[in-house]
């Protein structure tokens, strides 16, 4: 138990996938724009993140082990990421589609996203048992979702503030994301696996 | 044999998850209106929700419903309007087209400011402090909302101060006018026809003249030089009858600020705007 408390707190604060490490930066920047589309985005990943790790984590242990091909696992991953995602989706859109409706658009952009493999292959690596792999997954999404979050909100506060010419636009958000980074670093050595 | 292993395992777990994918498509199978596919692909797709929906999509879906009418995208224009109501078999009922115009030229050479604002970059915010900032509480305060809302970069700022409409760009949507919190900007028939009294401030005369060098002051001139009778007064503001007005330029000769100007005038897009102020200025 205490071993699934500090992987939640290592890898939502100390090893934060997007600020430590900067994992799916590309949604973080991409719809960090409005809280609203944060928020959908946020929900998908904590989803599609978590039931990936669980379905990876199986396949790896009970299908890539026993037969000696883990070097095979980043190709399967994709096969399972890419599949899961357009699994959910349909299965989605038919039994709720209010929830089709908002994530809808945002489960497509995760199947690629680069933090989503991450979580499947750092799982495996990190040799976390399958509850502590579901656990992981569940943290690092959440941490993601945090950062995410926290952006928007610091974005939709610089529409209004006055920001000088050359720093406009992509310059200021690279910035404002540095320095939440730098914030988060804060957290280091806090906890410890 | 290792290599065979792992074409098996890939293959079989492709054709597993192939399967799976097919299976899924099958029992959890949405029927789409095609329709709404082939509205959505004539559609503009920038987005601007000027429909009142969220987005084209969602556009698409309403009309094929039947909640809305072809000409409800107003960026669409005549023409998509027509092959967007030919998919359900309709008639377009004519619309005319529009474009944003702004009501107001009291730029930062010719109006006048009361105070530094050195707040939030936003009209709306920049209105409600102590009145704006302008001397002149109907006037533009050129910090760009209308700019903002614009989703096809028809409205720009100008070098003096205002907001510039570029005729080409624009789709008559009416995002600006909603944006501006000063309600300076009307939407008008798109024509060259006629002349405008491009001023909003409906204050005395002797308060507009010390706030602004290009106001309506109300003085009447124009009624009286007006031989079609189109110009009436609106609490202190004149306005022109477009459907009365011949352009015989009257009026304009006759307006001592100079606010009145033909709609040919009018900047169409970035850049006319120097030459205008600058004839306005000698106008007055």
């Amino acid at each position: 138990m205490e071993r699934l408390l500090t992987i939640i707190f290592v890898y939502i604060l100390v090893e934060n996938f997007v600020l430590h490490r900067f994992f799916g930066i590309c949604p973080f920047l991409g719809v960090s724009r409005k809280m609203e589309t944060a928020i959908g985005m946020s929900m998908a990943v904590v989803f599609v993140m978590t039931m990936a790790t669980l379905v990876t984590w199986l396949l790896y242990s009970f299908v890539l082990v026993p037969y000696n091909l883990e070097y095979l696992q980043i190709v399967t991953f994709i096969l399972v990421i890419a599949s899961l995602v357009q699994l959910v989706e349909t299965t989605l859109r038919k039994i709720s589609p209010t929830l089709y409706q908002g994530l809808g658009i945002f489960l497509p952009l995760i199947t690629t996203n680069c933090a989503i493999m991450a979580v499947a292959l750092l799982a495996v690596r990190e040799e976390f048992t399958f509850v502590e792999a579901v656990v992981f997954g569940l943290a690092a999404s959440i941490g993601f979702s945090l950062a995410l979050v926290i952006m928007a909100g610091i974005r939709e506060r610089l529409e209004l503030a006055e920001i000088p010419d050359v720093l406009q636009g992509p310059a200021v958000t690279l910035i404002t994301a540095g320095i939440l980074s730098l914030a988060f670093l804060g957290f280091g050595g806090m906890f410890t696996l | 044999m290792q290599i065979i292993y792992a074409i098996i395992a890939l293959g079989l777990l492709g054709l597993l998850f192939g399967l799976l994918l097919s299976m899924a498509a099958r029992i959890f199978a949405v029927k789409v209106d095609p329709r709404v596919d082939r509205v959505k692909e004539l559609l503009p797709g920038a987005n601007c929700g000027a429909c009142g929906y969220a987005g084209c999509v969602n556009f698409a879906e309403a009309y094929v419903e039947g909640r809305t009418s072809a000409n409800g995208c107003i960026p669409a224009g005549k023409e998509t309007s027509k092959a967007i109501a030919a998919i359900l078999g309709q008639e377009v009922t004519e619309s005319e087209p529009v474009i944003a115009t702004v009501f107001c030229i009291g730029d930062n050479t010719k109006a006048a400011d009361r105070f530094i604002y050195d707040g939030i970059e936003d009209c709306a915010v920049a209105g409600r402090f102590n009145d704006g900032f302008k001397a002149c509480r109907y006037g533009c305060l050129g910090l760009g909302n209308c700019v903002r809302a614009c989703p096809f970069d028809a409205v720009k700022m100008g070098s003096h101060g205002l907001p510039v409409v570029d005729q080409e760009a624009c789709t008559g949507c009416g995002l600006c006018v909603n944006a501006c919190p000063r309600n300076l900007i009307k939407t008008l028939p798109r024509s060259d026809q006629g002349h405008l009294v491009l001023c909003s401030s409906h204050d005395r005369g002797k308060s507009v003249s010390r706030a602004c060098s290009v106001g309506c002051i109300a003085c009447k001139a124009c009624i009286k030089a007006c031989p079609q009778e189109a110009i009436e007064m609106d609490d202190k503001l004149a306005v022109i009858d477009l459907d009365k007005c011949d352009d015989c330029g009257e009026c304009v000769a006759a307006c001592p600020p100079g606010t009145i100007h033909p709609r040919s005038a009018v900047p169409k897009k970035l850049g006319e705007e120097k030459e205008f102020a600058e004839n306005a200025a000698s106008a007055g």
